[in-house]
């Protein structure tokens, strides 16, 4: 118990100080990596929380897709995030007026909460007896509700087909990348030799 | 959990067409672009029969666990939704390979959004509505704008989107209220809920917000804002198919949230619905008095139908479900047989759209001006026709029910709204002939003539709707 209380502090409080170091570093390049680090944590606590193929499912989808992404974008775009963050002073009043309501309803939902025996026994089961994590999940995706999952993948697929109908678009005059005729192209086509006469230039 | 059953046939159509789908996805990816356009188009048309037939074959049940039904009900109204989707990219077909449209994902984006609209009206859980309801809007969306390079088009895609994510967001926030209020998404678990007398608060906030997401779907005032800038901004053919196989879907779907999970507090939500009814009449039909654009007028047309469709949801009997699905069998001839003489009005190559344009019809194409002029009847709602008798029903059931206010400001505004559908045909028969159309294709003419067809047969053989729409009717209430 002294080993997973301990891990759980390391992981939390370094997914704690990784977050606020994503929106404080002024490096878009550093804000990325350290959010990379936070979802490392956080795929930690989910370890610990015995949804070990959550956590897996965190570390590739996360930081194997979602922040390299993020990473992209950031290095592609070429934003000046320092720009973006000088109104940061006059929105702070308004900001704090956020954050205290929300702390103040934090508060109220906290206040009102018990953790009873019931719950105390739910938590110490995170799935059914005798089977382990991706049964359950697949039992729920796969048999409960594969209809809706389905659904789901078709509505992400008219999604991607709408995007491309919307926005891929074939320019005249991009030159493409075509390696076939890239390699074809001989030294006729693309040298002409001309004969200069002396003394008139071209 | 309501049932304990996977029973995977039950879905076998939906199945079928968005496996369907995905193929022609391939083959069109595979086959170059866009020069698989028409065939992309005539195989989405052939496997919508080959799924209505199996709709109609379908051993049906509840399925997915208390997720889904395929009952006849769903039955009904996905053949005429598929008749709609399918009507609607024959339709696009020639119009697309003129206006330079011709891209074969557009056929695909129909087909996937008639799955979505199929497994709207077999929802019988929030969860599955929601998605299904998703899939449709997406992909309804993306068609919209799919000209992505005129003003109008992308316009038009782009409010529609923003505002169908709110009307989405307003669905979702009532599902939410309703879910945290009663501990459930399934619709028969709601119902056993609902029956148990005394409605909370917050189910009935859940309730309304639930309602206004499915009213701005349909249209219905005073969530319609967007309907006469989408339709006339969106190409023809598309703006002929959201004026039909969506709202069919949408309106069934109403139905369905109304009468099954909440048929059990008919008295909490009539008001509303009379109350949208009320205004979806009065603004389809003084709206529309001062329209020159004839897809403009197509739109507050339809905002009027679907008031008078809700007319028969307000009664909340057995009897006005079956009104409304024969009004929604009625409205999908009738407008897909307007939009038919719509996507005629070419004039030098080019497309016009002012009710003006149609001055002297009757004496440049007296077939096509006699065609309108029957359509048009029958949208006023004068008798023999189809259309008589759609609003006939609907208002013997609210007067049934006591609603006879409604029913009277139902008449009114249907008188109202005659006059611009007789302003058409006066237009065509009394004014001086301006020049001739170009000459109709062969798909168009058969359409409009099947249209006209069944608005003029149907007093005579009102029998294979209206029974079909009772048996449907009787599912939804279980019996």
């Amino acid at each position: 118990m002294v080993v997973q209380a301990l891990a759980f502090y390391l992981f939390a409080s370094i997914a704690v100080i990784a977050a606020t170091l994503v929106v404080t570093v002024r490096n878009p390049v550093h804000s990325v990596l350290w959010l990379i680090l936070t979802f490392f944590n956080a795929a930690g606590l989910f370890v610990l929380l015995g949804a070990e193929f959550l956590a897996m499912l965190l570390v590739v989808v996360y930081v194997g897709a979602v922040a390299v992404l993020f990473l992209f974008v950031v290095m592609m775009l070429d934003i000046n995030f320092t720009e973006m963050r000088e109104g940061f002073l006059n929105y702070l009043p308004i900001g704090i007026l956020v954050a205290v309501a929300l702390f103040v309803e934090l508060a109220f939902v906290g206040a009102t909460w018990a953790l009873t025996d019931e719950k105390v026994a739910a938590l110490g089961k995170p799935t059914p007896d005798g089977i382990n994590n991706i049964e359950a999940l697949g039992n729920l995706i796969y048999t409960d509700y594969v209809y809706v999952f389905q659904a789901s993948g078709l509505v992400l697929l008219v999604a991607m087909i709408g995007a491309i109908v919307l926005t891929l678009r074939h320019r005249e005059g991009v030159r493409r990348q075509n390696i076939s005729e890239q390699v074809r192209r001989t030294r006729a086509d693309t040298l002409e030799v001309k004969k200069v006469p002396v003394g008139r230039g071209i | 959990m309501g049932d304990t059953m996977l029973n995977l046939w039950a879905a076998l159509p939906e199945m079928f067409l968005a496996v369907a789908a995905l193929a022609l996805l391939m083959f069109g990816v595979f086959a170059g672009k866009d020069k698989a356009f028409r065939t992309v188009s005539w195989a989405a048309v052939v496997a919508m029969l080959v799924t209505a037939f199996l709709v109609i074959m379908g051993q049906g049940g509840p399925a997915f666990f208390g997720q889904f039904v395929a009952d006849p009900f769903a039955q009904f109204c996905k053949v005429l939704i598929l008749t709609g989707s399918a009507l609607g990219i024959i339709m696009s077909i020639r119009y697309a390979e003129r206006e330079r449209m011709a891209r074969f994902e557009f056929p695909i984006l129909i087909t996937l959004a008639t799955v979505g609209m199929m497994a709207m009206v077999s929802a019988t859980d929030m969860l599955s509505l929601y998605l299904g309801l998703e899939l449709q809007s997406l992909a309804l969306y993306v068609v919209a704008a799919i000209r992505r390079d005129t003003v109008r088009a992308t316009e038009s895609g782009l409010k529609y989107f923003v505002l169908g994510s709110i009307a989405s967001g307003m669905l979702l926030y009532g599902m939410s209220m309703v879910y945290g209020f009663t501990g459930t998404t399934n619709f028969a678990v709601l119902a056993g809920v609902m029956a148990e007398g005394s409605l909370s608060v917050g189910t009935l906030v859940g309730l309304a917000f639930m309602f206004a997401g499915l009213c701005f779907k349909v249209s219905a005032v005073p969530f319609h804002m967007w309907t006469p800038d989408v339709y006339e901004g969106a190409p023809t053919p598309v703006t002929a198919f959201f004026a039909v196989a969506p709202k069919i879907a949408g309106l069934a779907l109403f139905v369905r949230v109304a009468m099954g999970p909440f048929a059990g507090v008919v008295a909490d939500w009539q008001q509303i619905i009379v109350l949208i009814s009320i205004l979806s009449m009065l603004v389809g039909a003084f709206a529309a008095l001062r329209q020159e654009n004839i897809k403009r007028l197509m739109a507050y047309s339809s905002i009027g139908h679907v008031g008078f469709a809700l007319v028969g949801l307000a009664a909340g009997t057995q009897d006005g479900v079956q009104a409304i699905l024969v009004y929604l069998g009625i409205y999908l001839v009738m407008n897909i047989g307007t939009f038919a003489v719509i996507l005629c009005m070419r004039r030098n190559e080019r497309m016009v759209e002012d009710i003006v344009d149609l001055s002297g019809l009757a004496k440049t194409k007296p077939m096509m001006a006699a065609v309108t002029a029957i359509l048009m009847f029958s949208m006023a709602g004068i008798p023999p026709l189809a259309g008589f008798f759609g609003k006939f029903y609907v208002f013997k059931a609210a007067v049934d029910s006591g609603l006879i206010t409604l029913a009277v400001i139902g008449l009114v505004t249907s008188v109202v709204s005659a006059y611009y559908y007789l302003r058409i045909i006066k237009v065509m028969y009394f004014d001086e002939p301006v020049e001739d159309f170009d000459r109709n294709g062969t798909e168009m003419n058969v359409i409009m003539a099947v249209a006209t067809i069944v608005m003029l047969a149907f007093v005579f053989f009102p029998n294979p709707l209206t029974d079909s729409a009772a048996v449907a009717a009787a599912a939804l209430f279980g019996n």
